[in-house]
């Protein structure tokens, strides 16, 4: 049960990063628009224009 | 199945837009990625070859739905309006560094496809720093660099896809409208996540059997719990701490108020508890409870985003720009703002009209779909009202401006709805009023419990009295009114039903008595010729026809019937008319004298007793030669097709429905008869019928009045809600509390279904939220609910609430 030890810390540094990727996420809009980045992906870019 | 799929020599459909090809004449067609593609017109050729020869072809393949057929795309010549400084001060923000932003809303997307076709597009302009699309708004927001990009070539990439843009007016408030709600978002996640990470180290204390966890574990999941939950209250709680301060100050307690006590005291016992190293922590029930509350409230705020929408669209649909036409010389292009009335606007086709006036051409086409929910296109004659925001869907024709800016029936409308918006309701009011007695009532009963339970169990004291402020948190009780409210708002402005007063839902719920005045409200408010008795050897149109050369450009309603339904007939120069004042009019058509008015003033030319026909409610104008009688035309104010179905539905509803007009009694009582209504009175005046109103209303009746909105200014006054039903442009000076866009009868039952349905919905929310209360009080109060439960059991409540207000659609 040691382990516990480490990982119960490890857990919170990881809630920690977690958290940053959220809050970066929202700032960048990507909640903004749930639906047109999905299908950007598909499309072929590979026209050089 | 598409088109794009199927070699076919003989395409049915267009390769854009998916309508039919004509199936005679030449079909425009283009050779596109070595294939020959069909067109039903070169709108749609032209922007499918702009699509393909910028290597934008996929789109094709991405498509969900077909594409929209592209309007007159004409409007390129307007787009350097767009470059202006003083146009530019109003959608451009500079970033800084040279750097420009500018948000344009962008109509005539079907699909996500077309988002990402027009982002391509903007993003080959030189110059664009980077072009986001978002299909859910509707929006794009564009950067360039200034000098090397003009805000035109932006508008001009995305009409080359077929799609219309036009600025974004960012003010400051939606600029903080978007950083509130990216804060609200932000506060929930982090709720969330911290949430589910304390949630991790408080099951195992439930679970565990006794001494499985070592003091030194248990002390290590009580700091680690405290570190989470720290930054959750700090952060995502902050805002009901701060409104909790505001309600403690200005001695309103509220709905922050026993939630922000409860929350602190929890905190500070456990954070005494995790600094002792013994004792119980509540960091579970804290965390949940502000993931619950932020998620709510987050809902809530979509909710009603959602309905502000509606609002920006009506402030979009007026155009930015409007070609003037100077008295001499050609049309030139100026700002919409720069219009003064008394100015004249050319509107070419599949332009939007931009701003309100009358129609200076003979006739026009307009579609007032955006303004009134009908798409079918209504037909308007010289001297007509043209509303601004409709469309043009037939040929260009000349408007002359009367009113501009915020005189116009669009912003008169915005207005309304921002009111209704923002207006508190007699009964929103009044749940605020019982709230705040309710959170004393719940301080007192915990500050009872604490008192009780710190002399019976002292270790039990705290959270008892913590799960007493939680649990009867009266969140539901407070939504109970403004959710329904919203929602209901939301469902009768997408059927063009404007409420312009807060209370007017509410009392149109109430309503066991329906007005209707005749004139323009169960009939069309417009004369029409109803029937031709032909008298003598010609035919009906012929009659028609001579009718109308004598009664060419005649401005009295009668005569403009006449001249509505007659076959186009051209203006006669030897014709010599002269109008004869409440008697008629004589010309003289090919060399004989014709007369066309009332009975007595046609009998004067023919010397002869007019014929016997059918007695009839309706006006009657007599044609006439001097070698005798021709023809007699029936002309009244036709019924509304829907009048009918529209009274039926309101019978059907269990309300009275009665009909008022200042008519011949005659033709009204013909009138209610038609309409199966019992109460009719004819020949009255204003005073007359505000006294029946009255009398209605003595007898114990609500009553709702609906009339035209102008006319009926005392009557409306007197009902207890009034309903203005306009010719659209007469809406900006209607006097109503709700006002039908759609000009459609049937919408009054439909609004009157849904104000019931608003009014159950809220008498179910409160029961319910009283009842959830009298119920988990004494649970609480005996210690039988813990700080957890409480924290779910509270926020269920509430949800539910929002549920129910949601069924109204």
């Amino acid at each position: 049960m040691d382990i516990l030890f480490l990982l119960i810390p490890l857990s919170l540094v990881l809630a920690f990063a977690i958290g940053w990727a959220v809050w970066f996420a929202v700032g960048d809009g990507q909640f903004d628009d749930l639906e047109g980045p999905a299908l950007s992906v598909i499309a072929d870019d590979d026209d050089p224009r | 199945m598409q088109p794009a799929l199927r070699p076919s020599p003989k395409p049915e459909n267009c390769f854009h837009c998916g309508q039919r090809v004509p199936a005679t004449g030449a079909v425009p067609q283009a050779r596109l990625d070595g294939r020959v593609r069909y067109f039903c017109c070169a709108g749609c050729e032209a922007v499918s070859r702009f699509i393909h020869s910028a290597g934008l072809g996929d789109f094709y393949r991405l498509r969900a739905t077909n594409s929209g057929r592209p309007d007159d795309t004409s409007g390129r010549d307007s787009l350097a309006l767009y470059d202006e400084p003083a146009m530019q001060s109003r959608f451009v923000r500079p970033l800084g560094g040279g750097v420009l932003e500018a948000e344009l809303v962008v109509e005539g997307m079907t699909c996500a496809a077309c988002a990402w076709l027009i982002e391509r597009a903007i993003g080959q302009v030189p110059g664009i720093e980077s072009a986001h699309v978002n299909f859910s708004t509707g929006r794009a927001r564009v950067r360039w660099r200034d000098g090397a990009a003009r805000a035109s070539q932006v508008f001009s990439a995305v009409l080359d896809c077929g799609c219309k843009a036009w600025p974004f007016e960012t003010g400051r408030m939606e600029f903080v409208q978007e950083s509130e709600r990216k804060a609200a978002l932000r506060r929930f996640l982090v709720a969330a996540l911290g949430m589910m990470q304390v949630m991790m180290y408080a099951v195992p204390t439930y679970i565990a059997g006794e001494g499985e966890i070592t003091p030194d574990l248990a002390s290590l999941m009580r700091w680690a719990g405290l570190v989470l939950t720290t930054p959750v209250l700090a952060y995502s709680a902050a805002p009901y701490f701060r409104n909790a301060w505001i309600e403690l100050r200005s001695w309103r307690p509220g709905v922050d108020l026993p939630m922000c006590i409860g929350l602190g005291a929890a905190f500070t016992a456990s954070v005494a508890s995790t600094l002792a190293g013994s004792g119980a922590v509540y960091f579970d029930s804290v965390t949940m409870f502000v993931f619950l509350v932020s998620g709510a409230r987050y809902l809530e705020r979509r909710g009603l985003e959602r309905a502000g929408r509606s609002l920006q669209r009506l402030a979009a649909l007026a155009p930015a720009h409007a070609r003037r036409l100077p008295e001499s010389g050609e049309s030139e292009l100026v700002a919409a703002v720069e219009l003064k009335p008394g100015e004249r606007v050319l509107v070419r086709a599949g332009e939007t009209v931009p701003a309100d006036g009358v129609l200076a051409s003979p006739e026009a086409t307009v579609s007032e779909a955006l303004l009134t929910g009908e798409s079918r296109p209504v037909s308007r004659i010289t001297g007509e009202r043209v509303v601004g925001g409709s469309i043009n869907t037939g040929d260009a024709f000349i408007v002359r401006v009367t009113d501009v800016g915020a005189d116009t029936v669009l912003s008169a409308l915005r207005r309304m709805m921002e009111s209704a918006l923002d207006g508190r309701a007699p009964s929103v009011e009044l749940a605020r009023g019982i709230s705040v007695y309710f959170v004393l009532v719940i301080l007192a009963f915990a500050a009872g419990a604490a008192i009780f339970w710190s002399q019976a169990d002292p270790s039990r004291a705290l959270w008892i009295a913590v799960s007493v402020l939680i649990v009867t948190c009266p969140c539901a009780l407070s939504l109970a009114t403004p959710a329904a409210m919203a929602s209901a708002l939301g469902a009768l402005s997408r059927r063009g039903i404007v409420i312009a007063r807060a209370g007017a839902i509410e009392a149109l719920a109430g309503v066991t008595d329906f007005v209707l005045d005749k004139t323009g409200t169960v009939t069309q408010g417009r004369m029409r010729v109803q029937g031709v008795i032909e008298l003598g050897s010609l035919g009906a149109s012929e009659c028609l026809a001579l009718a109308a050369q004598v009664a060419w450009e005649s401005p009295h309603p009668i005569d403009r019937a006449i001249i509505a339904a007659a076959p186009e007939v051209r203006s006669d120069p030897e014709a010599r008319r002269s109008r004869h004042a409440g008697l008629g009019i004589e010309a003289l058509v090919g060399g004989r004298r014709v007369r066309l008015g009332s009975a007595e003033f046609c009998r004067e030319l023919v010397r002869s007793e007019k014929p016997s026909i059918a007695e009839s409610a309706t006006s009657t104008a007599w044609l006439v030669d001097s070698r005798g009688w021709i023809a007699a035309m029936r002309i009244g104010d036709p019924m509304r097709a829907e009048a009918q179905d529209a009274v039926r539905e309101l019978q059907e509803r269990g309300v009275k429905v009665h009909l008022l007009s200042g008519d011949d009694p005659q033709l009204v009582t013909q009138v209610a008869r038609e309409l199966g209504i019992a109460e009719a009175h004819g020949a009255a005046t204003p005073d007359r019928k505000q006294a029946y109103v009255q009398s209605l209303q003595a007898l114990g009746a609500r009553v709702a009045m609906v009339g035209d909105g102008i006319n009926d200014a005392p009557v409306l006054a007197q009902a207890d809600v009034s309903i203005a039903m306009g010719e659209g442009a007469d809406l900006a000076k209607a006097r109503a509390d709700v006002v039908l866009v759609s000009e459609d009868l049937r919408s009054i039952a439909q609004a009157f279904g849904l104000a019931r349905l608003a009014r159950s919905v809220i008498r179910e929310n409160l029961a319910w939220a009283f009842a959830y209360n009298a119920l988990v009080l004494p649970l609480a109060l005996t210690g039988n609910v813990s700080p957890l439960a409480a924290a779910i059991a509270m926020s269920a409540s509430s949800l539910v609430v929002v549920a129910n207000a949601l069924r109204i659609r």
